[in-house]
């Protein structure tokens, strides 16, 4: 890894209250932006990963310098001000560059070295499995058999080799079918529901432009009903609104007719594409980002966003298709356009609401892996972790997390992980640090020797679950068990603005103390209460059986006496209860106010500095309230790997060598 | 009694009543002085009890002879009662009506209601003036318990006690009366122990247009401050609208006459706009279309939201003035009894950790509002159904309960109540069965006589089995003080309030139960170890004893 460059001097921006400003040096190498403050009781220090960066912008230089403004996908904004135009040119140029790469290679991940041996990095990968995952939907049976159709991607370049289709689906009627799909990405099994044997299935559009008709794609829609035995009809579900759908029947794609197709039911659900969403996302960062907003400002600009009305309308599909499922008892399939963005959204929310299983931390990691891995959603081209076409870039896989988040806060106890779990997902599918988001299909991730040449995130996460799981969880609680029942009629103020993941890096915004961190550390504790009961119950026994064998009469006898001071004649005894308070002791503070530093997220006169707020100037003072407040003590990030925090190790070897 | 006239037809059978989220109940209905009720007369199905006062508007359809009547209450419920028979319907109608606007305050039904628990403490004297002084007197000496109103002939809207500068005579105080708007002279809301500095409170100065000024009045307020420190005066009005209650005899503070004071105005709305802002926003959580953009442009046109930034900014300018910049500061709108009330009280919860305690929280309603004259009646009277509007009405203490659950929100272990202990206090300020909330000021409630008439509500409320439901299971004891976040981004409707009858809390209920559960098997374990260790070592001991000699 090289060290390109460090530039001096340069001022970190405090974006809640810019006139402060942290004084340190900036370092370029081949992975990171490293700004580490001068400050020499802090030396704090910001990593931003190159394939992180979204934006990066040169603004006026003023008398104080020249502010370039770096903005993240991860929704991180950082402003930095460098003393000589010269430098920051020089800053933006290679920043230009490093943020773009043109090969894989170029990514973290091939660098990216958690210092673990072949054998762990190989487990890593098998971790998450999706032919065990077909095994336990309860597949192969005798509706529905693994194909070998698509060997050596010879169908559909697009799809993994191993795929699930209806048992009476010949090869003659696949390939046919394919040929009638946009990308040959015919109908396949993503979700089977046991108990009532309906499916959801995917694919891409069919090719019928105005009038034509494909005998086998025909062929495959009455397989996929047939594997139904208790329906006799599917669903076919369109998630492009009408008017798409129809202009694209004039490039020869298009629709199922009802008419060609026999029984099945064909239903529009309006889910806007990719472009919209892009602009939709880029609003509503704009309004996260505007200084110190009115209410007004903020409430207009997130619904001038269409954000929560975007997230809403892929929640709907999905509770569509659940219902579907789960309630008539009937098949669906599921496409837009080529079936790999609103498809994998759609199906992989009605899969989590149907299946308690994809609400557990591995479940949700195979959702993710089959839904969207597996079936060819196009990370490299959507995430720009390579340099590409802008138009292709969407948030399609940051909506669905946030469908994710939304649900879980209408059912705290249904899921097994927390809030940070996602928000590390979200960072790791932009930080190109682990090999399995990397390019844009099976195919190409198997070309490039992905499995060889980088880690899997899974394992990381698996490895640091004790961090995302959620404490509501109980395997036996109600919302755990089978469907999640949304309202028939989901009214709008239940999609919320999720400022713990927009404006996470605005950490004043966000609640100062956390009930999730209170409760799991309460719950720890009760472990080692439970297990300390333990031993002091086995301890009591065997004495009170020695005393029993003695004299029981003695032992009553002495009883009165107990507060007669003899305890103070005598204390050679070996073990006595004060270890164990010195073992409490050790116990993790249960306080979120108070104990280990990163969750000190509260105020104290002591990580303040006497603050000397202007109080003349009525709306200098509201940003003072707000400066105040927003400002929390550094480093307030439980984030492995995700912030700049931990996950040093490797990170600094990088830096290190330069 | 006077209610029978009022009750044309006291029992129909046969209605159905339509609630939100239950099966409908078929039943008898009845009407007493006090209440709806709504039994079906068999076991196991709850019966409806509903206060006459808590009905906030009534309408009624016909289709044939069934009739229906809709019932809006003040906690923003909507139930539906279909009557067979017209006559019926009609009768039941008029007499709710009646029932439900009555005019004297004497006919509510505090003064009948009749407890069904032994009083352990009475609340009536909970809250003392002289004990909550103690609580000050031993760390400073500067303030004074003050009996100058004592029979409310200085100001009307003050109680009978206040703390005072210690320097300053009754003399004075009286005339300082006759320069602030309705005698509310400036008088101790908060004394900050560790920055020694105070919140004070008062109406705004009668300066009027020619500028005129109290030379007692800058000796009161420059009486709390030390020698060449400066204070702050928070005026909760524009600069504009403050200007302009010169023309009417009201005004502010002259830098010229108070050269020690800086005044910040700090704009919080008042009566009928907030009355609008909340008639809009029920309107909002009420409207079930299902249009994701019409909803975020309804909540915000009603602008809700963004009053609750407003009053929560100031009060943390207060607490930051406090605790910060080391200033006292006076606060002051025009009356002195609504805005003023909603920041004094804000910034006691976010400097002070006893405010955060249940007993503190409600000594501070006590205090901040019931003794401040917070004029409850009138504010209350109607919620956000009414048609009739009265330019008295507003929900300015709803305002501050919702400003409590948003620090609360940020801060989930800071505070010893928890959503539910706010919730009941809002429903009892609106309609109760008991008198705490009766009347405008404290002068009102001598005069109906409520300590001896009425039940007070923390007499309910603190007995423990009560307290249970209202006790948050994370609280830990947080002596720091706590600054809430006021970007838009940190504020969110208050749903247990504004949402709690239009969607299922089903889910959200099981997972509080589940986090009590959590924390209390935690507790039980604790004590448990506790038993055995002590125990353990009892045995030991003896064990020790016998083997030895």
């Amino acid at each position: 890894a090289l060290h390109i460059r460090d530039v001096e001097n340069v001022r970190l921006v405090d974006r809640v209250s810019p006139k402060k400003a942290a004084l340190g040096t900036l370092y370029l190498t081949a992975t990171h932006v490293i700004f580490v403050e001068n400050s020499p009781d802090t030396r704090k220090e910001t990593w931003i990963l190159h394939s992180q960066i979204s934006t990066i912008e040169k603004q006026a230089t003023t008398a104080t310098g020249c502010p370039l403004l770096i903005r993240c996908k991860n929704f991180q904004i950082i402003q930095l001000i460098i003393p000589q135009e010269r430098d920051c040119h020089d800053v933006y140029i290679s920043l230009i560059r490093l943020a773009r790469p043109v090969k894989y290679e170029e990514l973290y991940c091939f660098s990216f070295n958690p210092m673990l041996d072949k054998e762990e990095r190989e487990q890593g990968w098998v971790l998450i499995n999706l032919s065990e995952e077909y095994k336990r939907m309860g597949l192969p049976n005798n509706y529905w058999q693994l194909s070998d159709v698509n060997r050596e991607y010879r169908v559909c370049d697009s799809y993994p080799t191993e795929l699930y289709v209806p048992k009476s689906a010949t090869a003659h009627i696949i390939v046919g079918s394919s040929k009638f799909r946009s990308r040959r990405r015919f109908p396949v099994l993503s979700y089977y529901y046991k108990d009532n044997h309906a499916s959801i299935c995917r694919s891409s559009q069919p090719l019928s432009g105005f009038s034509a008709r494909c005998l086998e794609d025909e062929q495959m829609l009455q397989a996929i009903r047939k594997a139904n035995p208790g329906s006799d009809f599917v669903y076919v579900v369109d998630t492009r609104p009408k008017l798409n759908a129809m202009a694209n029947r004039a490039a020869g794609k298009g629709y199922e007719n009802e008419d060609n197709y026999s029984n099945i039911k064909f239903q529009f659900i309006g889910i806007e594409n990719i472009h919209v969403m892009r602009n939709s996302l880029q609003k509503m960062l704009e309004v996260c980002e505007l200084k110190s907003p009115s209410m007004s400002d903020f409430l207009w600009g997130l619904e001038n966003s269409g954000w929560l009305r975007h997230i809403k309308a892929i929640m709907d599909a999905g509770i569509f298709i659940a219902k579907a499922v789960s309630e008539e008892g009937a098949s669906v399939l599921v496409h837009c356009s080529d079936g790999w963005d609103r498809t994998a959204q759609v199906c992989s929310v009605a899969s989590l609401l149907l299946d308690p299983h994809y609400r557990t931390l591995k479940g949700f990691m195979v959702l993710i892996e089959k839904d969207w891995i597996s079936f060819g959603h196009k990370f490299n081209h959507r995430y720009g972790n390579l340099d590409g076409d802008p138009k292709e870039i969407s948030p399609v896989i940051d909506q669905f997390i946030e469908c994710v988040w939304q649900l879980m806060e209408q059912f705290p106890c249904a899921f097994e992980f927390n809030e940070r779990f996602l928000i590390h997902i979200q960072h790791h599918i932009y930080s190109c640090q682990f090999g399995n988001f990397l390019c844009n299909s099976q195919k190409e991730r198997r070309e490039l020797k992905i499995q060889e040449r980088t880690y899997s995130l899974w394992a990381h996460l698996w490895k640091n679950r004790a961090d995302y799981l959620n404490p509501l969880f109980r395997a036996d609680h109600s919302q755990t068990q089978g469907t999640l029942h949304l309202p028939t009629t989901p009214c709008n103020f239940m999609y919320k603005f999720w400022s713990g993941m927009y404006n996470r890096f605005e950490k004043g915004m966000q609640p100062r103390q956390s009930v999730t961190d209170y409760l799991m550390a309460v719950k720890e504790e009760t472990q080692q209460l439970e297990e300390e009961l333990e031993a002091l119950e086995e301890r009591l026994e065997k004495i009170q059986k020695v005393q029993l064998n003695c004299t029981k009469v003695k032992c009553k006898q002495s009883e009165p006496s107990k507060h007669s001071g003899f305890s103070t004649s005598d204390n050679s005894i070996a073990n006595t209860p004060q270890d164990y308070s010195g073992n409490l002791k050790s116990f993790p503070s249960r306080s979120p106010s108070q104990g280990d530093e990163d969750s000190a997220l509260i105020l104290t006169q002591d990580n303040l500095k006497s603050s000397d707020p202007d109080l003349s100037a009525n709306s200098d003072q509201e940003s003072g309230v707000e400066d105040l407040s927003c400002r929390s003590p550094s480093g307030g990030e439980h984030a492995p790997s995700e912030d700049s925090g931990k996950d040093r190790d490797s990170d600094e070897a990088v830096f290190l060598t330069a | 009694m006077e209610f029978a006239e009022l009750i044309k037809t006291p029992r129909v059978d046969n209605v159905v009543l339509h609630r939100p989220f239950y099966p409908a109940v078929e039943g008898t209905l009845c009407l007493t002085g006090h209440h709806l009720i709504l039994s079906s007369r068999q076991d196991n199905t709850e019966e409806l009890w509903l206060l006459h006062s808590n009905i906030d508007a009534i309408d009624k359809r016909f289709v044939g002879s069934l009739g229906t009547i809709i019932i809006k209450c003040k906690d923003f419920r909507i139930i539906q009662l279909d009557i067979p028979g017209m006559e019926e319907c009609l009768n039941i109608a008029s007499s709710i009506e009646a029932l439900s606007t009555l005019d004297s305050i004497t006919l509510m039904y505090p003064f009948f209601y009749r407890p069904m628990f032994e009083v352990i403490e009475d609340g009536w004297h909970s809250f003392l003036p002289e004990q909550e002084f103690k609580l000050y007197s031993s760390a400073t000496s500067q303030w004074r318990l003050s009996y100058v109103n004592k029979e409310f002939a200085v100001c009307p809207t003050y109680p009978p006690i206040v703390i005072v500068p210690e320097s300053i005579d009754d003399e004075t105080l009286r005339k300082v009366a006759t320069f602030r708007h309705g005698g509310r002279f400036p008088v101790l809301s908060y004394y900050h122990q560790k920055s020694k500095r105070v919140i004070m409170r008062s109406g705004q100065p009668l300066t009027g247009t020619n500028g005129r000024r109290c030379k007692e009045d800058e000796k009161l307020i420059n009486a709390t401050l030390r020698a060449g420190s400066r204070g702050y005066i928070i005026d909760t009005r524009s600069l504009n609208v403050a200007q302009q209650a010169r023309a009417k005899g009201g005004g502010f503070e002259q830098e010229a006459h108070y050269p020690q004071w800086r005044r910040i105005h700090k704009s919080i709305e008042r009566y009928h706009i907030l009355q609008e802002s909340l008639i809009k926003l029920v309107e909002a959580c009420n409207d079930q279309t299902h249009n994701m953009d019409r909803w975020l442009s309804k909540l915000e046109a009603s602008n809700w939201l963004t009053h609750i930034k407003e009053i929560l900014t100031a009060a943390c300018l207060v607490a930051q003035c406090i605790d910060r910049e080391e200033a006292s500061v006076l606060i002051h709108g025009t009356e002195g009894t609504d805005s003023t009330l909603q920041v004094t009280s804000l910034a006691q919860i976010i400097l002070e950790p006893r405010s955060r305690t249940i007993r503190g929280f409600e000594a501070l309603i006590e205090r901040e509002w019931l003794q401040a004259g917070h004029p409850f009646q009138q504010r209350c009277a109607q919620s956000a159904y009414c048609n009739t509007k009265q330019k008295w009405e507003a929900p300015v203490f709803l305002l501050f309960l919702d400003c409590v659950w948003q620090i609360l929100r940020q801060f989930p272990c800071s505070f010893e109540f928890n959503e539910n202990f706010l919730i009941m206090l809002f429903e009892h300020a609106y309609a109760s069965q008991f008198g705490t909330f009766l009347g405008n000021s404290e002068s009102e409630r001598c005069k109906l006589k409520l300590q001896q008439k009425t039940m007070s509500l923390w007499s309910w409320v603190n007995q423990p089995s009560k307290l249970s439901k209202y006790t948050n299971p994370l609280f830990e004891a947080n002596n720091l003080v706590i600054w809430p976040s006021v970007a838009p981004q940190s504020l969110l409707l208050w749903e247990g309030i504004f949402l709690r009858w239009n969607r299922s809390s089903k889910y959200l209920d099981e997972a509080y139960e589940e986090m009590v559960n959590i924390i209390e098997y935690n507790k039980e374990l604790q004590a448990k170890v506790n038993i055995l260790r002590r125990q353990l070592a009892e045995l030991e001991t003896e064990d020790e004893m016998q083997e030895s000699p």
